[in-house]
């Protein structure tokens, strides 16, 4: 290419003596440190980036920032790859990589422009009118080539190799923005003495101030700010950080890119780092987005915000263009003229207005500007890029063009239609955006939301020292707001005049039509979206009158960069269609993220295991030790089986269930849940909260007891043991545990505040093992202990504290197996020892490992409920228990299960299942259905847990059956609609192994 | 959200279990009337405005405490424990 390079020397905020280079849909090209992806594109002569999202158009680079709707790229390759990002966020580092996407087979030839050809077809609603309506199935075969066809880039199915860090900030003020404004309000508030932190998405301090010419006033200035932010210790600066999210109470989303302009290394790096951010007070000075003018061509490669090749030349030093058009509305470009032609390039000036601004238009002219008043842009022409537009003239009234107009060589178009302040944040916030004539466009209202202040251009401030004085002023009322007295004087941080701002009022010019008042061809107003004009006129007429439902409809403002160049110039369309004024149409609802965020920074830490913190027993080690697999329960990982050599776990839990019955096995039940109840009033509170009552229980002794909720359905069991006269051990279910103790502690805090009775989780302070089989008393007789494990001294449901192997223990004589068996708590940091402890009395005993899948196993045999039936929609007869329920004291849920749906006969029952052909696998949730009937619906009832039963010799199943009790002696069928099996099973009662318990009283 | 817990202060709305509309009234514990119950258990206001409900402070104090919340705004208005706010005889006024 002829125009290659357009770096320009002795210009820009770079460092021109360090190249850095990269490649672009694999050609080698060189930048500088201190580019953007953007600017070296264009340094290197690019125009032609993307292609666009529905027509795949050419794109070339339109802004210079988080506004940039076309020039979207994949980066790198690999487990690295980032689809979708914006090449003028992205800082250059040695060895980047980058390509265009959305193209096929190449950028210059995309076979797929086609689209373009038939864009009358492919108009607002498209997808909903073709796939949606009568023809709704088509999409099934559609859909795999349309998201082909209108896609974005594509995203790596490889593991994310970099890590992701979130924390936790809380200041006195934040201050959003690190232009003139944001850099006033961060100093004075911290000259107040408030905690500031000033956060800013590029890696330097500035903001607008850097797309002025280098080393000036403007740059001095910045400097004296930084230097002082910088010094000042209550001050935290978070550059390359956004703010993406604004939520309640002063909580703040926000993500620092710590190693996105730096070449991926091999190894993993923290890239991004969340903020959670709390402030008491925030500044928004997060300045204002130029937004274009609409008119046919205006996605030309080559047309760009005048405010960008402003940025482009005086931050990068990159022209842009050598015949450069400009056309504005407002004064702000004028600036941009001048700039380009100073230096060198060809600037003709079109201003819709017929009246120019008199100095910035001397000043322009003096620089070597052509300026055309009273004139319009009314169409961009080109193939790839664009060379020539047609310049006519303007008609105010009617916002047409007059004929005939004349063509004019260009291969720059800039354009300026007016500032929109960024107010995001405050709009996420609920904040409710005001509409000003004069500035044509949305500000914050007269009382804006709690805690928030805006400064600057955000505050609809165009001048640099406006800008600044609004900062300092809203820096010190926001320190003020937290308590901080005034500082003295403000002489040593003067303000900043660079006499900039706006000389005349700007004309709202939204879209330039053709001299019969109509829109013209390929006008744009959503370029990542490819919406034109025609399709908000074809939205409206059919009907799509609220803006939620035009964005919607043509989904306007959906792309990732969120329609920031193109929302206002919708309403505003919209607002002309309807014959109404802009704020009438009204405003479309903000959301979080302001600028994307990658799901790795959102995820943090908490990916793969440490998705969440899981809970070890304090015997873990020692499971591990002797070869236990184990198993994730809830929160809590498990000891699930212990093989011995070639067994699976079909084989490991079947030879523990068997060999139990015969001689004496350990359980780590540490992860029950465990209740400290202390108080006078102890036992009333039990008799109000279990079903059976605890006014005769003894000293010494232990009670199964079950929990209703208030609606009447069963909460949860366990068993109590009553340790002294006012103290009671509660155990709860391991899943239970949180949910019963904050019940109980509602109770005892609101409805209860007369009951003398404190609850407290002992649940990580007690570890516990379970012992049973025939031979356990031989077993801890062995150990040396002060307590008598003999039947007489220590009964069935039974209880005593004292020692064993030295170490302190409660001893309670229950069981889940259904074989003799005691519970031995010890305090946790004990759990180990006594682990131990048993394990080495075990070894002249047979002592047998039992994982918790073994032990699942053992309690279907016994036929002992527990969370698969505890489901919260079963009542305690659907269970069997009701004759535990006492009925002389009140007790809770007790009124509500006497409603008539929860006392019908039809009720699911609990009951056991044998299959009638013992060869035959009962599988957990298949449906029960009559004998003779295929299972409609949900059928009778289902299988709750199963298991093989050695004492059977086939599997068992328990289940919830309607009228199950009544069935006892018949069979059903247990259909398992996933295998497509039946399997015809009796019905029996769910205690399957010594019904009568005299095992357990041995 | 942040919720002002009258024992630990300014905290986190993940430090809170969520527990619903506060001026609903629990029959005495010996009532024996189904309508009182079910009405207690199951009607629960839901306004679009100011309302009062309880939430738990699980990561802190335990303690359950009564806030005044717009629903709309998220504008917390007041936070009271809920020890002897609730319960027989001791109603909340209806706001
Ligand atoms: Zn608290």
């Amino acid at each position: 290419m002829a125009d290659a390079s357009t770096r320009l020397g002795g210009y820009g905020r770079i460092d021109h003596g360090k190249p850095v280079s990269f490649t672009f849909n694999g050609r080698k090209m060189t930048g500088r440190a201190g580019d953007t992806l953007a600017s070296a594109l264009l340094a290197n002569g690019i125009r032609l980036v993307a292609r666009s999202f529905k027509y795949h158009r050419p794109r070339g680079i339109y802004a210079m920032g988080v506004d940039e709707p076309n020039a979207l790229v994949t980066l790198n390759t690999g487990a690295r790859t980032e689809p979708n990002t914006q090449a003028t966020t992205v800082y250059l580092y040695e060895g980047l990589s980058a390509r265009s996407q959305n193209c096929w087979p190449s950028l210059g030839f995309d076979a797929m422009s086609i689209n373009d050809k038939f864009s009358r077809f492919l108009a607002a609603g498209f997808y909903y009118k073709t796939f949606m309506g009568p023809t709704r199935k088509s999409w099934m075969f559609y859909e795999h080539f349309i998201r082909k066809a209108a896609g974005m880039g594509e995203a790596t199915t490889l593991d994310d190799p970099d890590f992701y860090e979130k924390v936790h900030g809380f200041c006195d003020v934040m201050v959003v923005g690190g232009g003139p404004a944001g850099l006033s309000a961060a100093v004075n508030a911290a000259r107040a003495g408030a905690c500031v932190v000033l956060v800013e998405q590029s890696p330097d301090l500035g903001g607008g101030l850097l797309n002025m010419p280098a080393g000036g006033k403007a740059d001095r200035w910045i400097a004296k700010q930084v230097a002082f932010l910088r010094e000042a210790q209550n001050v935290r600066i978070l550059n390359r950080c956004s703010v993406f999210g604004s939520y309640d109470h002063g909580s703040f989303g926000l993500v620092e890119r710590l190693q996105d302009h730096v070449f991926p290394p091999q190894k993993a790096v923290l890239r991004q780092r969340m903020w959670t951010m709390r402030a008491r007070r925030t500044i928004l000075a997060t300045g204002a987005l130029e937004r274009p003018i609409v008119f046919g061509g205006n996605d030309l490669p080559g047309v760009m915000l005048a405010s960008a090749a402003r940025g482009y030349l005086n931050h990068f030093s990159v022209l842009a263009g050598r015949k450069v058009v400009v056309f504005t509305n407002n004064d702000s470009a004028y600036l941009t003229a001048s700039d380009m032609a100073q230096a060198g390039a060809a600037v003709t000036l079109v201003d819709a207005r017929p009246i120019s601004p008199s100095v910035a238009c001397a000043r322009a002219e003096k620089s070597g500007v052509t300026v055309r008043s009273g004139h319009a842009v009314a169409q961009a022409s080109g193939r790839k890029r664009i060379t020539s537009v047609k310049i006519a003239q303007f008609d105010c009234e009617n916002g047409t063009a007059r004929d005939p107009g004349k063509v004019m060589q260009c291969d720059l178009l800039c354009l300026s239609g007016g500032w929109n302040p960024t107010l995001h944040l405050l709009w996420q916030h609920g904040g409710k955006p005001v509409f000003d004539d004069a500035l044509a466009t949305f500000v914050p209202g007269a009382t804006i939301e709690d805690g928030f202040s805006v400064a600057g251009s955000a505050n609809g401030r165009y001048s640099t020292l406006d800008c600044v004085l609004d900062g300092q002023a809203k820096g010190l009322e926001a320190a003020q707001a937290c308590g901080f007295d005034l500082p003295d004087g403000s002489d040593d941080y003067p303000a900043l005049d660079l006499t900039d701002g706006w000389e005349t009022q700007l004309l709202p010019v939204w879209e330039v039509c053709d001299s019969a008042g109509k829109s013209q061809k390929k006008a744009f107003v959503d370029l990542q979206h490819d919406v034109s004009v025609s399709d908000l006129a074809l939205a409206h007429r059919e009907g799509y009158v609220s803006a939620e439902h035009l964005k919607r409809y043509t989904t306007l403002g959906m792309a990732s960069d969120q329609g920031k160049t193109a929302n206002v110039i919708a309403l505003a369309l919209l607002a002309k269609h309807r014959g109404q004024t802009i704020p009438e149409v009204g405003f479309t609802t903000f959301r979080p993220p302001f600028t994307p965020v990658a799901v790795g920074a959102l995820a943090g830490h908490e990916t793969g295991p440490n998705i969440e913190p899981r809970r070890h027993t304090p015997m873990r080690q020692w499971h591990l030790d002797n070869g236990a697999k184990f198993i994730e329960t809830g929160i809590w990982d498990r000891a699930w089986y212990y093989p011995k050599p070639g067994e699976d776990i079909e084989a490991a839990y079947i030879r523990e269930a068997r060999e139990l019955r015969k001689s004496v096995g350990v359980v780590d039940v540490s992860t029950l849940g465990k209740i400290d109840v202390q108080g006078p009033d102890a036992a009333e509170f039990l008799n109000r909260v279990y079903v059976n009552g605890w006014s005769k229980l003894p000293v010494g002794k232990a009670r199964y007891g079950v929990m209703l909720r208030e609606d009447g359905m069963v909460f949860d069991d366990g068993t109590t043991t009553r340790l002294s006269e006012h103290h009671y051990f509660m155990t709860v279910t391991t899943a239970g545990a949180g949910a019963v103790m904050s019940y109980l502690e509602f109770l005892l805090q609101t409805c209860w505040s007369d009951l003398k009775v404190e609850v407290t989780s002992a649940t990580d302070q007690w570890a516990a093992v379970a012992v049973s089989g025939p031979k356990t008393r031989d077993l801890l007789s062995s150990i040396d202990s002060d307590i008598d494990f003999s039947n007489e001294a220590l009964p069935f449901m039974g209880a005593a504290e004292g020692t064993m192997a030295g170490l302190p223990v409660r001893a309670i004589r229950i069981t889940f197996t259904g074989e003799l068996g005691y519970e031995i708590y010890t305090p946790a940091g004990f759990g180990e020892a006594l682990q131990e402890a048993i394990a080495a009395a075990g070894s002249a005993h047979d002592l047998l490992m039992l994982g918790i899948e073994a032990f699942g196993a053992l309690r279907v045999e016994k036929g002992h409920v527990a969370g698969s039936e505890i489901t919260g929609r079963t009542t305690l007869d659907d269970l069997g228990l009701a004759r535990m329920g006492s009925t002389n004291k009140h007790h809770i849920g007790q009124v509500l299960a006497r409603r008539e749906a929860l006392t019908s006969s039809d009720r699911q029952q609990f009951v056991g299942l044998r299959p009638v052909d013992p060869k035959a696998v009962i599988k957990g949730g298949s449906i029960l259905s009559e004998p003779d009937e295929t299972p409609k619906g949900h059928g009778l009832g289902y299988v709750t847990a199963m298991a093989f039963s050695p004492v059977v010799g086939s599997t068992i199943g328990l289940g919830l059956l309607s009228g199950g009790r009544a069935r006892i002696g018949s069979t059903v069928n247990v259909v398992d609609t996933v295998d497509d099996t039946i399997i015809p099973a009796h019905v029996t009662t769910p205690h399957f192994y010594d019904p009568e318990g005299e095992k357990a009283r041995a | 959200m942040r919720i002002e817990c009258p024992c630990c202060g300014l905290r986190d709305h993940r430090e809170f279990d969520y527990g619903g509309d506060a001026l609903r009234q629990r029959p005495a514990h010996n009532d024996t009337d189904i309508d009182r119950w079910s009405d207690y258990v199951f009607m629960r206001r839901n306004p679009s405005g100011l309302h009062r409900e309880f939430w738990q402070h699980i990561y802190g104090c335990r303690q359950w405490i009564v806030v005044s919340r717009d629903t709309v705004s998220h504008q917390i208005l007041s936070v009271c424990l809920a020890s002897g706010a609730h319960g027989a005889g001791q109603g909340l006024e209806r706001a």
